[in-house]
């Protein structure tokens, strides 16, 4: 009875299971308008018809041709006393109207004769005022004659008109039509903007997925301390990079702007200083900790060599622009070779700002790493605890007040207790309630927190399509392939940052741990241990992204980033779909061919 | 040389590793560690040179409190340690000169070695090293490409270049057969007896501590549970080690 009754309910459960799901599915139907009338419908048959088989001729090949007309006067109305057309020449193609003169309006038979065979062209009506009018089609049948009534335009005139049939005839070979030759550039600048944007992507990524890599940055842990005068010495050291960088460039702006030579010298001898200052401060092999005067004048020489290599590579950058743009105007159509060693230089100098920004915030924070682990190994334990409770409220109430400085940045408030004594205060507390629950040698886990950021930002920005980042890059540089590049890049880096950080997350374990245990410092273990377990992958997810970005380049042209989508999208909206078609023909050749391509060369690499 | 005290690892989620271990290594010991698997060998030796971190007790090691360190000295003690692996841990893609080599990493510039160059004088260093374990000749070999006794050879290898004044050895041949087993516990024998070079070595098999060590100590269930010499080792103690249902074998 019991079994029953469950059986029962079961059954029932089942039908309103199946019940949900019909509902389920009778919305969604509503929802996004089914309409078979619509398939159904002749009109649109028809012109689905006249799309599919537009489709089919893709524009790709014209004929050059030449064209014979046949012109016979003809007079409408008749004239008083009759009309008589002159004689024809029968030895060529000719034509014959019946009657040889009408009423405006009125029926007339063209029959013509000698005409090619199976040739066609229009029946054209041309009045004194010479603006043409077609009065039908003709088609020749296989013996070059053919027979055709039109209406006679509505018109009078006393003086003659004259009906004319053209033919066009096929000369010579086919030759490529312009729409293809359209479409070999765009999908040419396809593939290379999918390229660079590859690069570009790659070249970011890579650095960035050693933070998104929970196996490497759980290690990372610092006292409070110590994160606490790193958060200050960050900006701090950023600015100092920065600045020390554009006085380096505005020194050889200023002298040496105009004079390649004097740039060259500057950068080869720029260039042996530095290898003389490194191989003298930097040795090879250190069993001892050298004296402090040695260590002292190894520093010393070494920020001399960094300036000297700033400067080196600002006169670098200053003499590839000057022979890039020599090159440019002298080498005339492989002129572009010019223009990239100048865009090479100009790149050189605008990311050695942000390069010796990088640098500076990285010598000053392990510069007050090594202060952080001084102090709390001199102090007493509450002394200690006193400065990192201070130097923490001091760090927090600068990061918020960083933090807010961005967003005040970008909602303008214009209010500055929130912009300036709200951040202040809230991190200054929330540093002092974190300070005080922490000793000062317990190991805060900055790398976790670092790991959560950035994985939050690749998310984040993996989850907005490039097809929409376009936009922005857009009003930025302008329409074009550029705009594009810079979106694709963008979502590259976050999309690759984040399936590199697995790989790293997913190497052996076991290497890492021997190479730890020799004593080598964290850099020598990413190189040692993580870097030859990971090329492989990395090569490999490169192929794949290449191959995505292919993909996505050809329709980033439709929101204006340049590449093949420009031309489709144009193509369709103006309706000249056997132009589109070739467009189409052309991605999916270019598609397919890269993912046969790049499934090759993973395949080779593995 | 080494001494242990207190040691006691809880790992996260609670399992507890060790309990309260202690005892002291003399210089130029060969000294194995017995137990079943998970009784703590593993995570005594790591703890040693704070792979694991240990949850109190102290390492101290030639003098140094090795518990104690900052990051920076824990790495100029672990230059010192040299430690090798039941699966010999080798970096598989690389060459077997370079895994040799990578054993130098805590005595040169970092600068330097982050684009692949070592001193002339640790190369020569990492060719007798590989001539003492027999393979110099694999030297250009990628170290996926050697046999299991081979790739254990280069582990030990690498050991060796960073002139360690102890060996860690966890279970160095619990992945190989038996007559490779002894040949590598007869470099191992080779580097304690020429070189003076003290041995930690978790082991499996009696016999091999028998033949190999000097001192024994076992553990069961993270405890300590036997110090003595390995011919003290009888039936009763076997089963006290092992647990009352376990038989010898071998």
């Amino acid at each position: 009875m019991k079994k029953e009754v469950k059986r029962l309910g079961r059954s029932i459960g089942i039908g309103l299971a199946i019940v949900f799901g019909l509902v389920i599915y009778a919305y969604g139907f509503k929802v996004i308008k089914v309409n078979l009338d619509e398939t159904r419908s002749p009109r649109r048959q028809e012109q689905l018809v006249r799309i599919l088989r537009a489709l089919a001729k893709p524009d790709l090949i014209e004929f050059e041709q030449t064209e014979y007309l046949v012109d016979l006067p003809i007079m409408v109305p008749c004239p008083e006393g009759g009309y008589i057309p002159p004689e024809q020449d029968t030895s060529k193609p000719y034509i014959v109207v019946t009657p040889s003169c009408a009423d405006p309006g009125s029926m007339a038979q063209i029959e013509g004769f000698n005409f090619a065979p199976n040739a066609e062209g229009p029946i054209n009506f041309i009045p004194p005022s010479q603006v043409k009018l077609t009065l039908g089609r003709f088609q020749a049948d296989e013996t070059g004659h053919f027979f055709l009534t039109v209406k006679l335009p509505n018109r009078k005139t006393t003086e003659l008109n004259h009906l004319t049939a053209t033919t066009r005839t096929r000369v010579g070979g086919p030759s490529l039509s312009q729409n293809a030759i359209d479409t070999w550039d765009k999908i040419v600048e396809t593939v290379f903007l999918a390229l660079l944007a590859t690069t570009l992507g790659l070249l970011f990524a890579v650095p960035l997925s050693f933070f998104a890599a929970r196996n490497l940055m759980k290690d990372v842990t610092s006292p409070l301390l110590n994160v606490s005068l790193s958060i200050l010495a960050l900006p701090v050291g950023a600015y100092l990079g920065a600045m020390i960088s554009n006085f380096a460039g505005s020194t050889v702006n200023l002298l040496l702007k105009d004079s390649p030579l004097l740039n060259l010298i500057g950068a080869l001898v720029g260039c042996a200083l530095l290898y003389f200052a490194v191989r003298w401060a930097v040795p090879a092999d250190e069993l001892q900790q050298p004296a402090i005067r040695l260590r002292v004048m190894r520093i010393a020489v070494l920020s001399l060599a960094v300036l000297v290599s700033l400067l080196s590579l600002y006169m670098l950058s200053s003499l590839a622009m000057w022979i890039g743009n020599t090159l440019e105007v002298r080498l005339g159509s492989i002129g572009f070779l010019g223009t990239f060693i100048a865009d090479l230089g100009d790149i050189l100098g605008m990311t050695l700002t942000v390069i010796s920004a990088l640098a500076g915030a990285g010598v000053l924070m392990s510069l007050t790493d090594r202060l952080g682990r001084k102090i709390i190994k001199a102090t007493t334990k509450p002394m200690a605890k006193g400065i990192m409770m201070v130097m923490s409220a001091i760090a927090g109430a600068a990061l918020f007040f960083m933090i807010m400085a961005g967003l005040d940045w970008l909602y303008q408030f214009k209010n500055a207790a929130l912009t300036i004594a709200w951040p202040l205060g809230l991190g200054a507390l929330l540093g002092l309630i974190l300070s005080i629950r922490l000793n000062p040698r317990d190991n805060f886990p900055i790398g976790l927190v670092i790991y959560y950021i950035a994985r939050t930002i690749f998310n984040a920005l993996r989850s907005i399509e490039a097809l929409i980042m376009v936009i922005v890059f857009v009003v930025w540089v302008g329409i074009g392939p550029f705009a594009g590049v810079l979106a694709l890049s963008l979502h590259t880096i976050a999309a690759l940052a984040k399936l590199y950080s697995e790989q790293v997350e997913s190497i052996l374990p076991g290497p890492l741990e021997a190479i730890k245990a020799t004593g080598a410092n964290r850099l020598q273990t990413i190189v040692y241990a993580v870097v030859p377990q990971i090329i492989p992958p990395y090569i490999s997810f490169t192929m794949y992204r290449w191959d995505i970005n292919v993909r996505m380049s050809t329709i980033i042209g439709f929101a204006g980033g340049g590449g093949i989508g420009f031309l489709l999208i144009q193509n369709i909206n103006l309706l000249n779909y056997r132009a589109a078609s070739a467009q189409m023909l052309a991605i999916a050749l270019v598609v397919a061919s890269m993912d046969y391509i790049s499934s090759r060369l993973r395949e080779e690499t593995i | 040389m080494l001494q242990i005290k207190n040691l006691t690892k809880v790992y996260e989620g609670g399992v507890q590793a060790l309990t309260d271990v202690s005892f002291d290594v003399p210089k130029g010991q060969f000294m194995a560690v017995i137990g079943l698997s998970g009784s703590g060998k593993s995570t005594l030796l790591r703890c040693i040179n704070r792979l694991v971190e240990p949850t109190s007790g102290t390492v101290i090691f030639d003098g140094e409190d090795v518990t104690a360190a900052s990051d920076e000295e824990l790495r100029l003690i672990r230059r010192k340690i040299g430690m090798v692996f039941q699966h010999f841990n080798l970096v598989q893609r690389s060459s077997v000169l370079t895994n040799v080599l990578s054993g130098r990493l805590g005595y040169v510039n970092p600068a330097w070695s982050l684009i692949n160059r070592f001193p002339p004088k640790d190369v020569q260093k990492a060719m007798v090293e590989l001539a003492r374990v027999g393979i110099e000749d694999k030297a250009a070999y990628r170290a996926d490409e050697l046999s299991g006794g081979q790739q254990q050879r280069v582990g030990i290898a690498r050991a060796m270049m960073q002139d360690p004044k102890l060996v860690l050895a966890d279970e160095p041949v619990a992945s190989l057969d038996p007559v490779l087993a002894h040949s590598i516990m007869q470099y191992l024998e080779k580097i304690n007896q020429e070189d003076g070079v003290t041995v930690l070595c978790s082991l499996h098999f009696l016999d091999l501590v028998h033949r190999y060590a000097d001192r024994v100590i076992a553990l069961n269930e993270g405890k300590k549970v036997f110090d003595g010499l390995p011919s003290e080792i009888d039936d009763e103690k076997f089963k006290e080690i092992y647990g009352r249902e376990a038989e010898r074998v071998g």
